[in-house]
């Protein structure tokens, strides 16, 4: 006897705890077995585009903290070296060194993210305990350094706000060890466990011809076996002068994603400790920057300093009139930067290329043919974040 | 050394670039409307260039100029490691660019957020909705006439599958 079934459809989303934030999708289901999916975005636009066209170039990067918050320094890195470029200078070496490390803790924090918040969905959560306790020491380092745990608005245009605090060197060392044993822990919990291989092996799979069509970046062009690393391709902050492989995967499944971004963290963690080893002395902001502020010494003790302190917080600084493209190897992939000029003290118009963005339009494509529950092992792997995904 | 991307455009598509510039270090064609998918397309497939990422597309308003919106795409050669911008202006009256969605696939959201905050519409293009915004969303929120402060009514939701 023949069954008489339906198409179901299941609003997966805005608000539900496996979709990292607000993002919708409408499934077509067969049973279990997704046919179709169609996303909707745009529920976290917060018009970051039209507000930098009213604000001083200093006054974006606050806003460039949100795009991405779950790794802000380094989009703050990615901004300002979009906006160096504009004005034709470079950061100082000690600057560049300290873009470099908190570049680094940032992707190693922005992965234990994407990997621990994964993995919970698909049913393992001690692994999630093992990466935040790491994620949570790093965090008190980020705070010393910035002032802020998520916030932290820590570059300025040609360099960094405020020089390392005491200890940084050794408690970032101590949290590279900590990070390593937990790596250990989770891949031990993870790369043979049976239910993790069937859950994510040719779960989401994309091929690397398919993923350069849709413009993936980041781990998850590489897991598709594609060696695209802004890093290597086009270095920046003297990422040149370190010794580190870029880890590419096979498939380009869930599996590869995941792995992919363990093995990123350890060569994170190879960078961070010859930056630490080899961090150059010196001043961390160009001096001929428009917009390094003088001494307080200076702003209270004499009126030059008053002026100069007072043009640059009022009227910003005024780079020529022209455009650049910006871009650096964000956790996620290639952040770009479109600025446009127009001399005055405002931007004329951002754009941002958030990497997420590119990824998440290929999202149905990942998910049709598979069952519901792989769609949300699916996204934990591409690690969306709404907040660069709607701006 | 090679020759530049804009170099190997001019020789190919000579009349149909309108200006060029290289300034730090970025490469900037801006092309006629008409030529866009054809010179998207061979430098896609031109095997020295293999321009075969689409990086981002972008819309820039322009109040003052006649040709008043301009359409911005930044591309990417794995193989050869270089960037181009193309960039192809329209006027208010006639807001209609050609598709890039047949040349590169990932066009296709990048294309929707410029329809949905400039009004530039993408002829040819599979589904041109609104993407960050919603349908009866009012006026296309980066165009510089369009006041900051501005208010919308609160939507009704998109059933997304009808």
């Amino acid at each position: 006897m023949e069954i008489k079934t339906h198409k179901m459809y299941l609003n997966l989303g805005p608000s539900h705890p496996t979709m990292h934030g607000t993002l919708r999708i409408l499934l077509t289901l067969d049973g279990e077995t997704i046919t179709d999916a169609v996303p909707e975005i745009g529920y976290l636009h917060r018009c970051f585009e039209k507000e930098s066209e009213g604000h001083t170039y200093t006054q974006v990067i606050p806003y460039t903290d949100r795009l991405n918050y779950v790794s802000p320094l380094m989009n703050n890195v990615g901004y300002a070296l979009a906006v160096e470029k504009l004005l034709g200078i470079e950061a100082p070496r000690r600057a560049q060194y300290i873009r470099v490390i908190i570049s680094e803790l940032s992707r190693i924090m922005d992965h234990l993210v994407a990997i621990g918040t994964n993995v919970v969905d698909i049913g393992a959560l001690t692994n999630f305990w093992y990466f935040f306790n790491v994620r949570e020491m790093m965090y008190v380092w980020v705070e010393a350094l910035t002032g802020a745990r998520l916030t932290n608005t820590y570059t300025r245009i040609g360099g960094v706000a405020r020089d390392l605090p005491e200890g940084f060197a050794d408690g970032v060392r101590k949290c590279l060890k900590d990070l390593g044993s937990a790596v250990k822990d989770v891949t031990g919990l993870l790369v043979k466990n049976r239910i993790f291989l069937e859950r994510t092996r040719d779960v989401g799979a994309i091929a690397g011809e398919d993923a350069v069509a849709y413009g993936f970046t980041g781990p998850c062009l590489r897991a598709s076996g594609v060696a695209y690393d802004v890093r290597k391709a086009h270095p920046y902050c003297c990422y040149d002068e370190f010794d580190f492989d870029v880890p590419l995967g096979v498939a380009g499944d869930t599996f590869d994603r995941t792995i992919v971004r363990i093995e990123e963290m350890r060569q994170s963690t190879r960078i961070i400790e010859q930056a630490l080893a080899r961090l150059p002395d010196g001043p961390i902001i160009n001096p001929e920057a428009q917009s390094a502020l003088p001494p307080k010494a200076e702003v209270y003790n004499s009126i030059e300093g008053l002026i100069r302190h007072f043009e640059i917080i009022m009227f910003g600084i005024r780079p020529p009139a022209g455009e650049v493209y910006g871009y650096t190897e964000a956790a996620n992939g290639e952040l770009g930067f479109y600025i446009l000029s127009d001399g005055s003290g405002k931007p004329y118009r951002i754009k941002v290329r958030p990497p997420c963005f590119a990824i998440y339009q290929a999202y149905p494509k990942l998910i049709k043919g598979h069952l519901l529950a792989d769609a949300i092992a699916v996204l934990g792997s591409l690690n969306i974040v709404a907040g660069e995904l709607d701006r | 050394m090679a020759k530049s991307v804009v170099e190997q455009l001019r020789q190919r598509f000579g009349n149909a670039l309108l200006e060029t510039a290289d300034w730090r270090g970025d490469e900037v064609a801006v092309i006629r409307r008409e030529e866009l998918v054809s010179i998207c397309r061979w430098l896609k497939e031109t095997p020295e260039l293999a321009l075969n990422f689409l990086m981002d597309i972008c819309g820039v308003d322009y109040p003052e100029r006649s040709q008043r919106f301009e359409v911005v795409y930044h591309c990417y050669s794995l193989a050869t490691g270089r960037r181009i911008r193309l960039k192809v202006r329209v006027s208010e009256s006639d807001p209609v660019v050609p598709t890039v969605t047949g040349v590169w696939i990932g066009a296709d959201w990048f294309e929707r957020e410029c329809y949905d905050l400039f009004g530039i519409k993408f002829a040819g293009h599979p589904n041109l909705k609104r993407l960050l915004t919603y349908e009866e969303f009012e006026g296309h929120a980066l165009r510089r006439d369009y006041p900051r402060n501005k208010r919308q009514k609160i939507p009704t939701p998109d059933p997304l599958i009808s």
